[in-house]
């Protein structure tokens, strides 16, 4: 009995995990809407600029720097077993269409995840604990509004542009390792990779960062308006935020992968 | 919230006919198997000091929490200016909220703005005021809690004292009908702690608002206080006027007031472990 108990509790406490996440999507995407710079609040627009700044572009050094990385270990892996069969210059494929499917989309949430998913939860964690957020309703303000809003926004704007800029910086990462091992001309390598794309890769990439930035600023906001328990809840909601923001994030990859697999070849 | 009494309130108009502005009627709180407030009654009245006296774990909080309309009840009513918060629509909710200013136990202010864009966020969310117009309000409101100057500090750079007077200047922006301190000298020294206290005199005889304190710091409530209650294990066990609380002859009262200790072992004494 207290084992179908425990599955029991563990079974709900998910079901209202997921309920509550659930709930706070609908709300930050009604929230959303006002806080456009055209009718929205203008406090709101310049709280999405400034985060615009810190989920983007301070995050673009560090994202090209790794998703580079990338690119290149794997044309390196790669191209060991492609020159194998005397196939090398299909790694010019196995970059473009790895980075731009999948690896850009991934690491870039990844590396957002660590930098602003974990920030987003202990900023309003914080702000829980000092009863700040207890102050805005107080003063009749919408915490998803005032706090959610525009770090979903800046995220809606700003992941899409990141995910570009590291799958540019992974096939440029491909174009070194052709340039040294084929002598290719970056030109051509360039020329190459594009025959190689095609549209659907880049706008199934770009569905997949819109759907990774929304779990990566639901996941945060909801771990840091459900602290409890002071400094260390904060800790605490900050590990849950990055861990089930990756996990949800693969989770998601999985999903939008096997659907474009099934239903959009 | 229309000037008619609401049906709920007549049988509790006070003696001149005036109905209460926050009404609480059978309150009950509950979280889990833990019954925090059992069937609370509490009425206060437009223009009076209300302070609510209670040992740690008496359910002060968790009752200010629902005054505050931060929180839905398990049963009950709280009638706040004639709408019940308990189950009233978002909308009449927010409408409560902007009559009601709250001066939180650890201040609340805001870290990453000015004390200044503090006092100002009310205003600017809520009123649709030019800027020279709200900044000159800003000015006022902090010259009422005797921060002029302060607007361009921000909260890290006040001293504790400082920070409860600026939570009080914001909790004034929207000039509310009722203002809530919550525990307000804890954590401050007697001189800070008593410069508090003249303040919420001076609030009250300058604006006539109705205020509602949280806390155990009994000098201060004696000070302040137009009527008291004390709440002890999530029942009110005493209400009426400063005077009568003093004379009240409720043993936990007198414990209360005379600073006497819970008999280790106590059922008073392991409420709060649930022993």
């Amino acid at each position: 009995m207290r084992f179908l108990e425990s599955v029991g509790n563990s079974a709900i406490e998910k079901i209202e995990y997921v309920g509550g996440l659930s709930i706070q999507l609908w709300r930050g995407w009604l929230a959303s809407w006002r806080v456009n710079p055209f009718t929205g609040s203008r406090l709101r627009w310049r709280s999405t600029i400034d985060h615009m700044a810190v989920v983007g572009v301070h995050a673009l050094p560090v994202v090209c720097l790794i998703a580079g990385a990338t690119g290149l270990i794997l044309a390196f892996q790669g191209g060991a077993e492609l020159r194998r069969f005397g196939a090398l210059q299909f790694v010019i494929n196995l970059v473009g269409v790895s980075m731009t499917r999948e690896l850009g989309p991934l690491m870039t949430a990844i590396v957002v995840i660590g930098r602003s998913g974990s920030s987003f939860s202990a900023e309003i964690g914080t702000m829980v604990v000092t009863e700040e957020v207890d102050a805005l309703r107080t003063m009749a303000l919408d915490p998803i509004e005032f706090l959610l809003a525009p770090k979903y926004v800046a995220m809606m704007v700003m992941l899409p542009c990141l995910t570009i800029a590291a799958v540019a910086s992974g096939i440029l990462a491909g174009g070194i390792f052709t340039y040294f091992t084929m002598g290719m001309s970056l030109q051509v390598y360039l020329r190459a990779t594009l025959d190689v794309l095609v549209l659907r890769d880049i706008v199934t990439s770009m569905i997949k960062a819109v759907g990774f930035g929304t779990i990566i600023v639901h996941v945060g906001c909801f771990e840091g308006f459900h602290v409890s328990g002071g400094p260390i809840g904060v800790g605490q909601s900050t590990t849950a935020a990055v861990v089930k923001s990756i996990f949800l994030v693969v989770l998601a990859d999985l999903l939008f992968t096997a659907f474009f697999y099934l239903f959009w070849r | 919230m229309s000037k008619e009494v609401h049906p709920a309130l007549r049988k509790r108009l006070r003696a001149d006919g005036v109905a209460p502005l926050i009404s609480v009627q059978d309150l009950v709180v509950r979280y889990g198997d833990k019954e925090v407030l059992k069937s609370v009654n509490l009425d206060i009245y437009p223009g009076e000091t209300m302070v609510i006296l209670g040992a740690s774990g008496s359910g002060k909080s968790t009752l200010l929490r629902h005054l505050e309309a931060l929180a839905r009840p398990t049963s009950g009513h709280i009638y706040i200016k004639g709408v019940d918060v308990a189950t009233c629509t978002n909308e009449e909710l927010q409408r409560v909220r902007r009559i009601m200013g709250v001066s939180f136990q650890s201040a609340a202010m805001f870290n990453s703005m000015t004390v200044g864009d503090n006092v100002a966020l009310p205003l600017r969310e809520h009123t649709k005021l030019a800027e020279p117009t709200i900044k000159l309000m800003t000015q006022m409101k902090l010259s009422q809690v005797g921060l002029e100057g302060a607007e361009n500090l921000f909260p890290a750079q006040l001293s504790g004292g400082m920070k409860k007077r600026a939570s009080v200047a914001r909790a004034l922006a929207m000039d509310p009908e009722i203002l809530v301190f919550d525990e307000p000298s804890a954590g401050l020294d007697p001189i800070i702690g008593a410069g508090i206290d003249q303040l919420i005199l001076h609030l009250k005889q300058a604006f006539k608002m109705t205020i509602v304190v949280v806390t155990h710091e009994m000098a201060s409530a004696f000070l302040i206080a137009d009527r008291m209650c004390m709440l002890h294990q999530g029942k009110i066990i005493a209400i009426g006027t400063v005077e009568e609380i003093k004379r009240h002859e409720h043993p936990r009262v007198r414990q209360f007031l005379q600073r006497i200790p819970d008999e280790p072992g106590s059922a008073d004494a392991n409420y709060l472990t649930g022993l």
